[in-house]
């Protein structure tokens, strides 16, 4: 079997670049979906850094067997799941997945189940720091619940 | 048998070590959970709600009442913020 196309890094990428390299010389691809993942501030401006910590080795095999899983229930020609980690700013890029098809019905289905497991199965967790110190980030229930609906 | 135990986020904060090797005769998730907390109260306060607790062997998510068996590895951290 191809080597997962995941990548674990603290790195910032570039989506345009990534999204060309995935479908360079390829002529079966018809939809190409993709989702970035992005440092939002808290809302009222005090947000300073957030620092995102994971699990080396189990984060690799739990980002594998989420495009596994979804190259099995969908029929997909490509796919990408970049996550970062490390000390993040405020719009900084967090992570992104990208999903190919022939069909963009596939494409988009893969790519939100992606999502949807990778925000309560994939080992990570993020530490805000704002003017009030810092705080981790809760797991949401709405996050366990939109993964259930797959 | 030796274990190797890893703490993430705030369950690593609270424990005040990223992980650690242990010798235990313990044989599920849970019965590893009662020996730590017994042993000293860090471990209390970073187990005082399971429910808040994730749990992993060799990598692999379990249940609390999971079998240790072979196990080599086994992490404690709380639910997964990824994206």
């Amino acid at each position: 079997m191809a080597p997962m196309p995941v990548r674990v890094q603290t790195e910032d990428f570039d989506l345009g670049q990534e999204l060309d390299a995935l479908r360079a010389g390829r002529t079966d691809i018809g939809a190409l979906v993709s989702f970035t993942g992005l440092v939002r501030d808290t809302g009222d401006g005090t947000l300073a850094d957030m620092t995102l910590e994971h699990y080396p080795g189990m984060t690799e095999r739990a980002l594998g067997q989420i495009f596994a899983d979804a190259s099995k229930r969908w029929d997909l020609q490509a796919g990408l799941i970049i996550h970062r980690y490390g000390t993040l700013k405020p719009g900084d890029q967090i992570m992104m997945v990208a999903a190919a098809s022939k069909h963009r019905q596939n494409a988009f289905e893969a790519a939100s189940f992606m999502m949807d497991f990778l925000k309560s199965r994939a080992p990570f967790w993020k530490k805000e720091r704002g003017a009030d110190g810092s705080v981790w980030v809760d797991a949401r229930e709405q996050d366990e619940a939109a993964r259930d609906r797959w | 048998m030796t274990l190797q135990l890893l703490y993430f986020a705030w369950v690593r904060e609270r424990i005040g070590v990223a992980g650690e090797s242990i010798e235990t005769k313990a044989g599920t998730v849970a019965e590893l959970v009662e020996e730590l907390r017994t042993k000293e109260e860090r471990y209390g306060a970073a187990f005082s709600d399971l429910s808040a607790i994730r749990v992993a062997i060799d990598q692999d998510l379990a249940d609390f009442d999971a079998a240790l068996g072979n196990a080599r590895e086994v992490a404690f951290f709380p639910p997964m913020t990824g994206g």
